[in-house]
């Protein structure tokens, strides 16, 4: 049972996919926003599932426990910092959204594009 | 002394990336600039020792906080990455000497400081990239030169900057995330980050599926960064109404670093190790750089704007690197990168030209330039001699990119000339469409514009610094010449 073996990468590819399909297809800014945001907690599924290691723990090294196997800390830690990279891009992009509204009027992009080629 | 040259890769990037809250706390304009300016003179300095480093001691490898690679961070110098790094400083510097001038039209003086600072921090990313030597760290290095260019972007004063900058964040977003994708996909398989490890690493790999992948999702996601046609839609808006110094920097450089990071990473990581993979990577790409330098030109002969048609023919030249590239030679790949340098000449004259003309007329429309070359002769000038070197003419810095695109073309056999002809084809829409500005600018009849005066020196002399250089690089092209070909020949080691 290979397929339920690989959930997570199941889920991975349908959040990317779910992603990329509501940046392309919904015409509000805002929407198109929590697309990109939901493409990129994809990602970030993926290289959590990549870290876990059969029966590991935390990766805090524990006193007096010897032979203790731990998950690897380095994709969590790329990880952080891509949420953080996410969280940064998010803002900007909901700052440029306000200021779009402020001078269009509106937040709906065919109408915005109107506007533009006027 | 020899305690900063040891120190010289972390403090490129250090430079301006601890000059950013100094300038964002100085709240007057002029001091601020100056800090800015500063910072990156000395950004520019660090750059020159750096080459006489490269020169004297070969690649220079710097180890973060003294641990050793493959666990600790690594800073990786050679040839490909000191052009780079001369490029992008050279063009932060010249840019911030036209904003002195020209942002005062554009960005509101009380605001001016924080345009500055954002300025600092896309240096210091586009400069982190170029020297990081390891994958996820030229990530968090694309992101920060990413958002900080989104903030120059949308200092332009029309309202369309604001939609142009959307556009760019959701695409490069896609894009910085379809290479963490890929980056991921590697570090499945061989379990380390650094470029160096996993050109070892990737050998042993037993199963190649999750690499194509991963190949395939890296070049993608540059590509949208690089702005390769057809992901290329959000480069001429970000470009048009961007501030003009903003224009000037980012068309010498931004696209190029992304470049930059294909070609390392696809030569050093995957082409050796993929059986039939450089035929690949020329069968997907090939295609692609021919469209961008027929489709970039065509449209730039129709365009109305000067600066949406100087970005059509950016995206051109960025064909014109590719195709270089894609030839997968020692010929072809020194002409995709010498080409890089001489376009980052070329097109930041034709940029500052912009700059001086929007200074005089407002806008940049080409109706608007009409009798430009009798009122304003060296501005002109300047920009015709920018335009040779776009287009090619023998003397000048582009015609040795061109003769040795056509060198390699020739090189590949007998499909070649369809290459040659591509290229030929490609100069003469240039000529076209530079053509199309001259006529305007010296035939028209001048419109109600007859009191206006001469550009201020000081941007003729950020005009034709470059325009010069681009004479000069084309009689004398030993530095990049001799820069290029070590890179092509070190990306190319594993195919020789």
């Amino acid at each position: 049972m290979e397929l339920l073996g690989l959930f997570n990468y199941w889920v991975f590819a349908i959040l990317l996919m779910t992603g990329l399909y509501t940046v392309i297809a919904k015409e509000n800014l805002f929407k198109k926003l929590i697309g990109v945001a939901i493409f990129q907690s994809a990602v970030f599924l993926l290289y959590i599932t990549m870290d876990k290691v059969d029966g590991g723990t935390a990766p805090i090294i524990q006193a007096g426990v010897p032979d203790q196997i731990y998950s690897n800390p380095l994709p969590q830690v790329l990880i952080l910092t891509a949420i953080v990279v996410g969280i940064a891009t998010t803002a900007l992009g909901l700052a440029m959204v306000v200021r779009i509204n402020e001078e269009y009027g509106t937040v709906e992009e065919d109408e915005i594009q109107e506007m533009d080629l006027q | 002394m020899s305690f900063l040259t040891s120190e010289l890769p972390a403090l490129q990037v250090a430079v301006p990336l601890l000059t950013a809250p100094i300038v964002l706390l100085l709240q007057d304009r002029r001091l601020a600039w100056a800090a800015a300016m500063l910072a990156s003179i000395a950004s520019f300095f660090i750059s020159i020792l750096l080459l006489d480093a490269w020169r004297g001691g070969g690649d220079l490898s710097y180890a973060m906080g003294g641990w050793q690679a493959p666990f600790g961070i690594e800073l990786y110098i050679d040839a490909f990455a000191v052009l780079m790094l001369l490029i992008t400083t050279g063009a932060s510097t010249l840019a911030l000497g036209v904003a002195v001038v020209s942002l005062d039209d554009e960005v509101p003086a009380e605001r001016q400081h924080l345009f500055y600072t954002a300025w600092l921090l896309a240096l210091s990313g586009l400069v982190g990239i170029i020297v990081a030597g390891d994958a996820f760290n030229i990530f968090v290095f694309m992101e920060v030169s990413a958002l900080a260019t989104y903030i120059l972007i949308a200092g332009g004063p029309q309202r369309q900057a604001l939609t142009a900058v959307f556009k760019y964040l959701i695409m490069g977003t896609i894009g910085a995330t379809f290479y963490l994708i890929g980056v991921g996909l590697v570090y499945m398989m061989t379990g380390t980050l650094n470029l160096a490890d996993m050109e070892l690493r990737i050998q042993d790999v037993t199963d190649l599926k999750p690499i194509l992948v991963a190949g395939g999702f890296i070049t993608v996601g540059l590509a949208l960064k690089a702005a390769v046609f057809p992901l290329h839609s959000w480069m001429p808006n970000a470009y048009t109404y961007a501030p003009n110094a903003v224009s000037i920097f980012l068309a010498a450089c931004s696209t190029k670093v992304a470049l930059y990071v294909l070609l390392r990473f696809d030569f050093t990581v995957f082409q050796g190790n993929l059986p039939g993979h450089d035929v690949q990577f020329s069968g997907f790409l090939m295609p692609l750089a021919v469209l961008a330098i027929l489709a970039g030109s065509a449209v730039a002969l129709s365009e109305r704007n000067l600066k949406r048609l100087l970005a059509y023919s950016s995206i051109a030249q960025i064909g014109y690197i590719l195709l270089g590239a894609s030839f997968v030679s020692v010929t072809g790949l020194t002409a995709g990168i010498v080409h890089m340098f001489n376009h980052a000449l070329a097109k930041s004259a034709l940029f500052v030209a912009v700059a001086c003309l929007a200074l005089r007329y407002g806008g940049s429309s080409l109706k608007g330039l009409a009798g430009a070359g009798r009122q304003m002769p060296l501005t002109m000038a300047g920009f015709v001699l920018a335009g040779l070197s776009l287009i090619g003419v023998p003397g000048t810095a582009g015609f040795i990119t061109k003769w040795h695109l056509v060198l390699a073309a020739i090189e590949t056999g007998g499909s070649g000339f369809v290459f040659v002809g591509v290229i030929l084809v490609g100069s003469l829409m240039a000529l076209a469409y530079v053509w199309r500005v001259v006529e305007i600018a010296y035939s028209a009849p001048a419109t109600a514009n007859d009191d206006v005066s001469e550009a201020p020196w000081w941007l003729l002399l950020m005009l034709w610094v470059p325009a010069l250089a681009g004479i000069y690089f084309g009689l004398q092209p030993q530095l990049p010449l001799e820069l290029s070909g070590e890179a092509a020949v070190s990306l190319l080691k594993h195919l020789q």
